[in-house]
């Protein structure tokens, strides 16, 4: 099909991240390949959905790509140096909210405390936590503690930390998949507005592929453990995204197909193999 | 009157009518070894409030409070990097569970050989015992601090002394807020007993004092004074609980 474009393929030009060739194996007693060989790109102002099915990895890529976890081997390059421990420009909303934000703090202190280490003068940090709880529509509960405040609203405040932090790329984990359905999909078109409006390049991980298409300009789509690329997906449909309509689209159910079926197919012919 | 106001009455009636009932019983009773509660209550006033505050109360409260924030201190410290470390966890813990396991009483005797009947032998024996509670508490609740949590501080680069002090303690807070209430009665119960093994005063030795010289009334108010500091430590913790961890009770509510 015409829309998929296998890695070596891809081209690149001016890519914020960079990864090359990532193996993580975990040894130990049981020893575990999760992620083999897993190459690709991601171009500065663009958004990146790594989709694939659950307990593939994909928490494992994430945390190899941002320097969490040492991998090994491979090289992961961010704004051209290569990642070792969380580089700065870089921020990650978690998928666990209960656990990402801090509920000893409140929400204010939870999005202005990674701006604290930062040569900022008192004022400026002010003014980029209400700015950044602004964008995300919880001006009102700057006050107010994180186990005061919805699922919804948690991921929101998770939200305003990242985008507070003024990041280059922003690294999302399964976000939504905590929340429910509704909430959801206003926090897919939050996101969007969001990237839109700090021109923030996105990388986001889920197992959903609905929101993968939705969200992204491309769709990495991994193979079930150990994860490799089974293929990068372009999105070719209008930028401009809108729940009901873009799901609508005819292009959005081939593409839904496609991946629907390099998941499904791609074990069996594994097996195959 | 609702369910909540009802037990809470029952709570402030049952203290009341137990010493009512002591009262009326010990004064009928004729014991020797149970005086009437009014003359406790008399000799609480002649020893507490005179003399023996401050020569033996006031003593005993400094030992005790100068043992407990070293413990506090020294629990604290050496609990994180116990609790940060699996390597140094494993190459410690037997040895600290061993040393733990010892009854208290059982070091007093060498303790008085070696550290004398000063207050370094008692601050030292406070020290000792009642470390451990702080210490394991605060390595076990810096050890489940979820992997999530470090992962947010590494991301956005926070400081390890920021971390330290903003996110680990705090996250682990519950569990070392129990370790600390443990070990404050542990500290009460240790600056009686090494009172009463070496030593020129404090409130444990003015009670084995009263009982040898026969004083059962002073004994028993000194017996009294113990309870009451105990019981107002449990009250103050309690209190600093609710304040300082009540974030922690609305996200465990839920």
């Amino acid at each position: 099909m015409s829309t998929i474009k296998f890695e070596s393929e891809m081209r690149s030009s001016s890519p914020v991240l960079e990864v090359r060739d990532l193996r993580k194996e975990y040894g130990g007693a049981l020893p575990h390949l999760a992620i083999d060989l897993v190459s690709f790109s991601v171009r500065e102002g663009t958004r990146l959905s790594v989709v694939g099915p659950s307990g593939a990895g994909k928490t494992t890529l994430l945390k190899c790509v941002s320097g969490l976890q040492p991998a090994t081997s491979g090289s992961v390059t961010f704004r051209g140096n290569s990642v070792i421990t969380p580089p700065d420009g870089l921020s990650i909303v978690f998928q666990d909210y209960a656990r990402s934000l801090f509920p000893w703090m409140s929400v204010e202190s939870n999005v202005g405390l990674p701006l604290r280490y930062r040569a900022l003068s008192r004022q400026r940090r002010a003014e980029i936590v209400a700015d950044a709880l602004e964008s995300v529509g919880l001006s009102d509960h700057a006050r107010r503690y994180p186990g005061e405040l919805s699922g919804g609203m948690q991921q929101r405040v998770a939200i305003a930390r990242a985008l507070g932090y003024q990041p280059r790329l922003l690294l999302m984990d399964e976000p939504f998949a905590s929340v429910d359905a509704q909430t959801r999909l206003s926090l897919e078109d939050l996101t969007l507005r969001l990237c839109k409006r700090y021109d923030i390049t996105l990388m986001l991980i889920t197992h959903d592929i609905d929101e993968a298409i939705y969200m992204g300009d491309q769709v990495l789509v991994l193979s079930a453990s150990p994860a490799v690329v089974r293929a990068t997906i372009d999105v070719d449909l209008p930028r401009e995204r809108n729940q009901v309509e873009t799901k609508l689209l005819r292009r959005f159910g081939e593409i839904r197909g496609e991946i629907y079926g390099l998941i499904h197919d791609g074990g069996k012919s594994r097996k195959a193999e | 009157m609702s369910r909540a106001k009802r037990l809470l009455l029952l709570e402030i009636v049952s203290p009341i009518a137990i010493v009512a009932a002591l009262w009326v019983w010990s004064a009928r009773a004729g014991s020797f070894f149970f005086p009437p509660l009014s003359s406790i209550y008399k000799a609480f006033n002649t020893v507490w409030l005179g003399p023996g505050l401050l020569n033996d109360a006031v003593p005993s409260l400094s030992r005790w409070a100068t043992a407990y924030a070293i413990a506090v201190i020294l629990g604290i410290a050496l609990g994180v990097p116990l609790g940060l470390s699996p390597i140094a966890k494993r190459l410690l813990g037997p040895v600290m569970e061993f040393v733990r396991a010892i009854p208290p009483p059982a070091i007093l005797p060498i303790a008085v050989i070696l550290l004398g009947i000063g207050d370094a032998m008692k601050i030292s024996i406070i020290v000792l015992v009642s470390i451990f509670p702080i210490l394991i508490s605060t390595a076990d609740g810096v050890a489940e601090v979820h992997a999530t949590v470090r992962d947010v501080a590494k991301t956005y680069r926070i400081p390890f002394h920021a971390e330290l002090f903003r996110i680990l303690l705090p996250a682990a807070s519950p569990r070392i807020f129990a370790g600390l209430r443990t070990s404050c009665t542990l500290a009460l119960v240790m600056i009686v007993l090494s009172e009463m093994f070496g030593s020129t005063n404090g409130i444990g030795y003015r009670i084995l004092g009263s009982l040898r010289s026969f004083s059962i009334p002073e004994m028993w108010s000194g017996v009294i004074l113990i309870g009451l500091l105990g019981y107002g430590i449990n009250l103050f913790f309690g209190w600093v609980e609710r304040r300082a961890l009540s974030w922690h009770h609305s996200v465990t509510v839920e």
